[in-house]
């Protein structure tokens, strides 16, 4: 543990491209760059799904499938595969976000449809009797309801990206992870555990920030009757 | 594939299996355990539940390659002992346990409940013999969701060298050669199919009073 005090008392490692608030930078940036593209993607898919009912089967079976597929290995292989794609300075960083996607995009895309078809069934028929045209229905009354499950898993893909982020510094993704991995090849422990320790402060602030954005703008009317139909698996385990 | 990787490597590849089904299943039962009396607790005292369950989830926050290079500084051990690997694995399955067994607790028809206690039963008797039973569908469900991504979650160590599956991944990419990582994968993924199916078959098994159908 000495090393680790030794390492945030250092001041060269306060500053510069390998100093920690850059390494922060970058990792918030990957991570924020990743979960803005899944956005993107599941979010859209995920109301498709949900509202239309369509696909459902095969969603589910798909993020089932992702779960069991080891991060690490599918991040080897697309970083090897994809690699001789892209042109020298996005070599290693565009595989690697392209794997962070994909992680993120099962757990909001789940959270999504189950969401929306979770929503009070009674609200969706007292909208539809009150004249709202299904694409009022799902603007006005079943987005609102399924927000407490969108954000739980827009958190899940979140944790999953930071910790897989960290990962990707082993195929040299600059971040945190590059503490972990420069400090096990040089044998500096203090390295280690410090990069561990910020990237495990960096996944509880941003836990943290989750957690106000759902009170913020989650339905106070809401928030009572979710906690007591949660779903089981809403949350994703990161890995 | 490269068929002479393959066949010169066998024995090793064996071995890391081993080390893998030992460092997914060992924590995943040990989390289940431990898992048992927090949640019942959960249950128990309603006011708690946040508590205990938000303060094990937080420990889900901690990504798995940090928690591996932290326990080491915290318990004392060396940076490649295998037991950090099935502490920190443990610890996620407490995590997601607690609240599948609190809420599965929580999905007992209070009648049955009520007839056991006016049976008699004690506290602990009615959780072992009425409760757990009742609720095994439930925990065992979500017991499936731990066990599958823990054995995602072990090879992760190999990037700090702890030795299973994982292994050739990171053997693959510096060898820059596909077989092993190909190898690796689809071993995980069948260890990952042996499990859930054994633990779908104990679920089955111990709910004989189920119906065939609902227990999928």
């Amino acid at each position: 543990m000495s090393g680790l005090v030794e390492f945030f008392a250092d001041p060269a490692n306060w500053s510069g491209s390998t100093g920690i608030p850059m390494r922060v930078w970058y990792h918030l940036m990957y991570s924020l760059i990743a979960l803005g593209i899944a956005l993107v993607i599941a979010v859209p898919l995920g109301i498709y799904v949900g509202h239309t009912g369509r696909g459902e089967a095969s969603v589910a079976g798909i993020a089932n499938s992702l779960r069991a597929l080891p991060t690490l290995g599918l991040l080897i292989v697309v970083v090897m595969l994809a690699a001789p794609l892209f042109s020298s300075s996005l070599v290693f960083t565009a595989p690697a976000i392209l794997v962070l996607v994909l992680l993120a995009v099962p757990p909001i895309l789940t959270g999504t449809y189950t969401g929306i078809q979770s929503a009070d069934r009674s609200a969706v028929d007292a909208a539809r009797g009150m004249g709202y045209k299904p694409s009022q229905v799902l603007l006005h009354v079943q987005l609102p309801c399924a927000l407490p499950l969108i954000i739980s898993g827009i958190r899940g893909a979140m944790l999953q990206i930071v910790s897989t982020a960290t990962v990707a510094a082993y195929v040299s993704l600059n971040g945190l992870g590059r503490y972990i991995i420069d400090g096990r090849a040089n044998s500096d422990f203090g390295q280690m555990a410090a990069g561990a320790a910020l990237v495990a402060l960096v996944a509880l602030a941003l836990e943290l920030a989750f957690l106000l954005i759902g009170r913020l703008v989650v339905s106070p009317g809401l928030r009572r009757s979710v906690r007591r139909t949660r779903m089981p698996g809403a949350v994703e385990p990161a890995a | 594939m490269n068929t002479v990787w393959l066949s010169s490597n066998l024995s090793w590849i064996a071995e890391l299996t081993f080390a893998h089904l030992w460092l997914t299943v060992v924590p995943t039962a040990l989390g289940l355990v431990l898992a048992l009396p927090l949640g019942w607790w959960a249950h128990q005292v309603p006011r708690l539940y946040g508590f205990i369950v938000g303060s094990s989830g937080l420990f889900y926050t901690v990504p798995s390659l940090a928690f591996f290079v932290l326990l080491p500084g915290i318990i004392g051990t060396r940076i490649l002992d295998p037991l950090n690997v099935v502490i920190a694995l443990t610890v996620y399955t407490i995590a997601l346990m607690v609240r599948v067994v609190a809420d599965g607790l929580a999905s007992i028809p209070p009648e049955t409940v009520q007839a056991a206690e006016a049976m008699g039963y004690r506290a602990f008797q009615r959780f072992v013999l009425v409760q757990l039973p009742v609720a095994v569908p439930v925990i065992l469900g979500g017991l499936r969701v731990a066990v599958v991504s823990n054995i995602s979650i072990v090879t992760m160590a190999a990037i700090i060298g702890v030795q299973q599956l994982g292994s050739l991944f990171t053997q693959g990419y510096s060898l820059g050669l596909m077989t092993p990582i190909v190898t690796g994968i689809v071993l995980c993924l069948a260890i990952a199919v042996v499990l859930d199916l054994l633990i779908l078959w104990a679920s089955r098994a111990l709910t004989p009073w189920r119906p065939k159908e609902v227990a999928a």
